[in-house]
């Protein structure tokens, strides 16, 4: 058995009567950057939800550890950060309740609430519901998680999304830290990824018709 | 390696934060209790101040109000979560789905199902309930409400992904309300008339008893189907 964190064996999408991607598979070792390239409506998006679970492919499944992430979804789901469209902040918790909650239901711990959203910039905003901050803010309450993550396995549906530019270099920064960790990282971005570049593998999807 | 945390936080903590939410978003908690206290003061107006009439028809009266405000504050169990994305991530959660589940039907039952259950008796005055009802009237919405709370979890986690769920919500979860329905009101009915009513009793706490244990399951499996 290779050391692949994640493989994904003969997937096959199909939406609205539209194949999606066929038999597509490929490992995620540890320390890989994978990026999710593709026109709207390729099925990135799709792509991500069946690896952390969310979705059922069509045929084929996602293997964690040897075995089908629907039999390992706990320990699966201890190692893998999700990230969505939707930031998954309430606008009714202020930005310190929302990634306390977060940070506690996925099993990480933080000591210093304070700290984990000043490094997202968000200092002086900590007491601030989420619902008067701006998109991109309520997005960096969400991206404060993974600066506290333990998660190896990390998938973004377009992390960069409303982030300014100094922000995402930050982000950048922190994949390739999480990568040299021996994590990996897969996203879905419509940006060039600067740092990290040479280490950067893509997978494209292509917009059939059929 | 991660920090894992009990099953007692991982509920305590879910139920603070969907109560929290709900008292900064005072609307979710008054709009059912201000529906049945409406939909309760204008069946004396419309049937006219007769006592024995009113008298006759409050068991039922009380409890068709209760059914319909708990299947109107039901959409938001799951809608809101659903739209900002809390959902995905308590899905995605190593935490066990029944036991947050659990959490959030035991919110909605608070903010929900006791308000009604408090005020319950005062309107009773305005119907002219029988003296000896009272109590059961209390017991068996004690014992009712939270088995509408719990089975109607199921159907809006069913409808959460659609986007007009409303009418089927209905009609999925109606039919099964009608137990709960037709046991309470006998057990009032029979109060009244000073018979006993443990056996009515008996087979609403079968009921809670049968929810509380399987629907947490069948509301996880159900919220699994519908983000697919």
């Amino acid at each position: 058995m290779s050391n692949a964190l994640l493989s994904a064996n003969a997937l096959t999408c199909i939406r609205e009567d539209r194949i999606l991607f066929d038999q597509l598979s490929f490992d995620i070792m540890p320390g890989d950057l994978l990026q999710i390239e593709g026109p709207n409506g390729a099925g990135k998006t799709s792509l991500l939800r069946i690896l952390a679970g969310l979705s059922r492919p069509y045929d084929g499944q996602v293997e964690y550890a040897g075995a089908s992430i629907e039999r390992e979804r706990d320990a699966f789901y201890e190692n893998l950060l999700y990230l969505g469209h939707l930031a998954g902040v309430k606008g009714e918790l202020t930005a310190q309740e929302n990634l306390a909650f977060n940070l506690t239901m996925h099993g990480d711990q933080c000591n210093d609430l304070d700290a984990a959203l000043a490094t997202v910039n968000l200092t002086g905003f900590e007491d601030a519901l989420a619902s008067h901050l701006s998109a991109g803010q309520n997005r960096r309450i969400a991206l404060a998680r993974l600066w506290q993550s333990e998660a190896k396995i990390w998938i973004l549906d377009e992390p960069f999304t409303a982030i300014d530019k100094a922000g995402v270099n930050e982000l950048e920064t922190l994949f390739v830290k999480h990568i040299d960790n021996g994590g990996a990282v897969i996203l879905t971005s419509h940006q060039d990824i600067q740092l990290g570049a040479d280490r950067l593998k893509r997978i494209t999807l292509d917009y059939n018709f059929y | 390696m991660t920090h894992p945390i009990s099953y007692w936080q991982t509920f305590s903590n879910v139920l603070k934060r969907d109560l929290k939410v709900a008292v900064r978003n005072k609307g979710d908690i008054f709009n059912p209790l201000v529906f049945f206290v409406i939909v309760i003061t204008l069946f004396p107006l419309a049937i006219g101040s007769d006592p024995q009439i009113l008298t006759r028809i409050a068991p039922g009266v009380i409890w068709v109000a209760a059914l319909l405000s708990a299947l109107l504050s039901l959409e938001r169990l799951f809608k809101n979560d659903y739209n900002d994305g809390s959902l995905e991530q308590m899905l995605l959660s190593p935490q066990p789905l029944f036991i947050m589940v659990f959490g959030k039907v035991l919110a909605h039952w608070i903010l929900t199902g006791i308000p009604i259950i408090i005020i319950a008796p005062l309107l009773a005055v305005l119907l002219h309930l029988e003296q000896a009802a009272y109590t059961a009237l209390i017991v068996t919405l004690l014992l009712g409400t939270p088995v509408l709370s719990l089975i109607g979890a199921i159907g809006v986690a069913l409808t959460v992904g659609i986007k007009k769920g409303g009418v089927l919500l209905s009609l999925l979860v109606l039919p099964l309300y009608i137990p709960v329905l037709i046991f309470a009101t006998g057990a009032i009915e029979a109060a009244a008339l000073g018979m006993p009513y443990a056996g009515h009793l008996a087979i609403i706490a079968a009921l809670l008893a049968g929810a509380l244990t399987l629907t947490p399951f069948a509301i996880g499996a159900a919220l699994r189907v519908s983000t697919n």
